[in-house]
This record gives C-alpha cells, structure tokens and sequence, in this order.
C-alpha cells in the first residue's frame, strides 16, 4: 500500500464514526439465559460473544472464552448472568472510529457493545471485521468517484484559455415523429454529464428539453432545439415554423391543453408541458405568432452558480 | 428497499435484459401514474415508476428524471423495442399480474413511501 493510501486510512478513522461502520443487527443474550444455550446462539450467528442486555441496558457481555472456562468446570446447570464479565468496556455511537481502534488494541478485546448517546440503549457491535469493511467500503467510493472524475471532462472549461467561451449543441426535432420522441433531450443529458456537468443542472435541462422536444412533435412540423452550454449556466433556445400560440399566458396555465387524443393515449397532453419547463428554468421567455411559429428561450443556471445568485437576488428583494 | 424485494412484493416478473440484474438497486420511493406529464414533475431521482402505459416514452421520461426501475401494471408487457432501450438505458423492468391499486397498497404497506414523501424531493425541486 502506498504512503498516500494509509494517510487516506488514517484520514477516514478519523473523519468515520463508529455509528456508521458497526454492525446495527444486534445478538443479545439475557441474564436469564441458560449458559447451556449459549453455544448455539455463537454458533448459528457465527459470533465468538455477545452482549447481555435487561430491558434495553448493557448489563455485561459473555464471550467463547467464558463459555468454554464453563465447560472446563464441567458445565454446571446456571444462567448466563453467573458467568458473564460485568464490566463491560462499551463506546458511543457518535465516537470518531480511531476511539474504537484504539480501546480494542489496548484492552485485546475482539468487540465493543455500542451504545446510543441520547438513549444509553445498545444500538449495534462493532469488531474489528466492522472496522476493515468500513474502511473499505469507503475507500472504494472515494476511488469510484475518483474514477468518475477522470472519466469525464469537468475540467472542459477550466482547460479553455478565452474570455468567453460557449459550447454550442444543436437538435433538430421532426414533427409527429413519435418514434424518436426524446432522443434530444437523452443525447442532451448524456452529454452533459460526460462534460462533468452536475446531475441537478444535467435533469432540469432534460427535462426542459424533454417537454420542448414533445411540444415540437406534437404541435409543429419540427423544429430545432440550440443549446449553449456556459460555464455558468446553460441556455436552451427552441425555434419553430408551427402554428403558433394565440394565447401564451393561458398555454402557461397547468392543465391548460389542446392536444389531441392521440396524444393523451400516450400519456401527454395534461397541459403540463410549459409550466414543467417553467419549473426548471430559472429564466423563461415565450415569443410566438400565430400562423409563423414560436421561440422559446430558457436559462437555467449551473447549480452552484444558481444557488449563490438565487440568494444574492433574494438578499435584494 | 431492493428492488429484488420490490419484485417479491409485486410478485413480479423481470421484463428486460437478464433476470434479476439491476435486483440489488435501493428504491427510495415509488410513483404511480399513467399521466406522463405528471411524473416529469415530480423527482424520480431513485424511484420505481408504476404504470399502465407500455410505450417507449414511459422508458424516455424514466430515463429523464432518473428514475431507478419501471413496473408494468396488470400484467402488461412492453413490445420488445421497448424492452430493448430499456436495456439501452439501463432501466431494469419489472411486469405484475396485480392492479395498479393493489400495487401500490402493497408497496405502502410495506413502508416504501410515494415520492413526494421522501426527504430527496426537497433537493430536486431546485425552483420554488
């Protein structure tokens, strides 16, 4: 393993709590047990010691070793409490992992019961096993999505040396062609998530994009969809020589619809189409001519950029 | 909640590609409709989609909104070139012999909350 790699481990002992690698399905015992059932309960759970617990509280743990110093003794008929270790190390939930790495290295111990700050209930184990598949496991998603970082080029407009740079992308949608009905808006999202656009930004668009591309199917004999791709937003721009809208703010209307049945039978028509791409954009403008066509414009900032100048527009409202 | 335990609740058949494959995705919520208009509007981010409609832009606005598998109500099952971009988008299906209300009551019951229900909604509704 390299340096980097166990720096990264140490990191994550740290960053990692305890809660969040220990085991949650907890195999308790009660006091009242039987030590003669004990061997079973270990050997079906494959366990080596579990906790002994009374109405929810830790009262001691019972391990392997005290079962067989037991059966040394000759296994004399008694309960679980007679031959249990009452001092029972423990750790919360909320502990950073180092804390359980360390108490189990210095008391020899194979687990620790965790317990529940608020509640003082046992609420999971943790072993040493917990430990290395928590580790693991969160090495491997930090590696996955360094791969994905890689995998795409995020760092397209960092790389661009200009004052301005725009990625312009263009979809030319055929009228009533229901076979194809969305490929625009499919082509549109995988590309921007291989240009490392963030996945909110990346399904607002489509779904934009989706519901334009349905409304040039539906109601024109095509037209083209413009996409600009900026490093601070996205701009979608959808131009047809259709019939035009005689009344846009009631077109706006949710539920407002003139499509026909054929339509509906897919599952369309609910005069949902503007409004949804209203409630992805953060700007939309609607220009149309009855008997010329229509233009659509819609912005949609990328999400960092759109959450910091939403609040500067709210801070000056 | 897996959507191989999804499939056991719905007693129901894999649709797309090889049996079982997409079996192990966590499904955080479901939404049930057969208006497609309305299911864009909603977050799909991580949902089963039940409906009654079979045709391709069922698989497009799934694909769209991200959503994480389809279920085919009353026992209706895709044309193949549907099945086929299904697979093509990587949208495991699933077909159940049971109603659309039967379904989801048993989804409900089971604890699998609708999608407005689910806390990552608040995320995806970006515009107020």
């Amino acid at each position: 393993m390299s340096d980097k790699e166990v720096t990264k481990i140490q990191e994550m002992v740290y960053e990692l709590l305890v809660g969040q690698v220990m085991t949650r399905k907890v195999i308790s015992v009660m006091p009242s047990t039987p030590m003669g059932d004990l061997r079973e309960i270990l050997r079906v759970n494959r366990i080596s010691g579990v906790p002994v617990v009374e109405d929810g509280r830790l009262v001691g743990i019972i391990s392997l070793e005290d079962f067989m110093s037991w059966l040394t003794d000759g296994g004399p008929q008694c309960l679980v409490a007679d031959r249990m270790t009452r001092e029972v190390r423990s750790i919360y939930d909320d502990e950073p992992l180092v804390q359980a790495v360390n108490r189990l290295e210095r008391l020899g111990f194979g687990r620790l019961p965790v317990l529940g700050r608020q509640t003082g209930a046992v609420v999971g184990v943790i072993t040493k096993g917990d430990i290395i598949n928590g580790l693991l496991q969160h090495l491997e998603v930090d590696y996955r999505n360094a791969e994905m970082r890689g995998a795409r080029s995020s760092h397209l407009f960092e790389d661009i040396v200009a004052d301005r740079s725009v990625l312009r992308l263009e979809y030319r949608v055929v009228g009533a062609d229901f076979t194809q009905a969305g490929a625009s808006a499919s082509g549109l999202k995988t590309t921007l998530r291989r240009l490392g656009v963030d996945p909110q930004t990346t399904r607002r668009v489509a779904i934009a994009t989706y519901e334009a591309e349905m409304n040039l199917i539906v109601f024109t004999p095509g037209g083209r969809i413009t996409v600009e791709v900026r490093p601070e937003m996205i701009r979608l721009e959808v131009q047809d020589d259709g019939p035009g809208i005689p009344d846009i703010a009631k077109a706006m209307q949710p539920g407002f619809s003139t499509a026909p049945d054929w339509v509906r039978e897919l599952g369309f028509g609910a005069g949902m189409g503007l409004p949804n791409i209203k409630k992805c954009a953060d700007r939309m403008t609607v220009d149309s001519q009855v008997g010329k066509g229509t233009r659509i414009e819609i912005e949609i900032l990328m999400e960092q950029q759109g959450e910091s100048q939403r609040h500067s527009a709210e801070a000056r409202a | 909640m897996k959507l191989e335990e999804i499939r056991r609740i719905l007693d129901a058949e894999w649709s797309s590609g090889e049996p079982g494959r997409g079996g192990d995705r966590e499904v955080r919520s479901c939404h049930a409709s057969d208006l497609l208009s309305d299911v864009l509007t909603s977050c799909g981010v991580g949902s089963i989609l039940l409906t009654g409609l079979t045709n391709a832009q069922v698989i497009r606005v799934a694909e769209i909104s991200d959503f994480a598998a389809v279920c085919f109500v009353r026992g209706k099952k895709p044309q193949p070139e549907v099945a086929q971009l299904a697979e093509e988008m990587e949208i495991p299906l699933l077909v159940t012999h049971l109603s659309m209300f039967e379904s989801c009551g048993r989804l409900y019951a089971k604890g699998l909350p609708g999608v407005n229900g689910a806390k990552e909604n608040a995320r995806c509704q970006t515009k107020k």
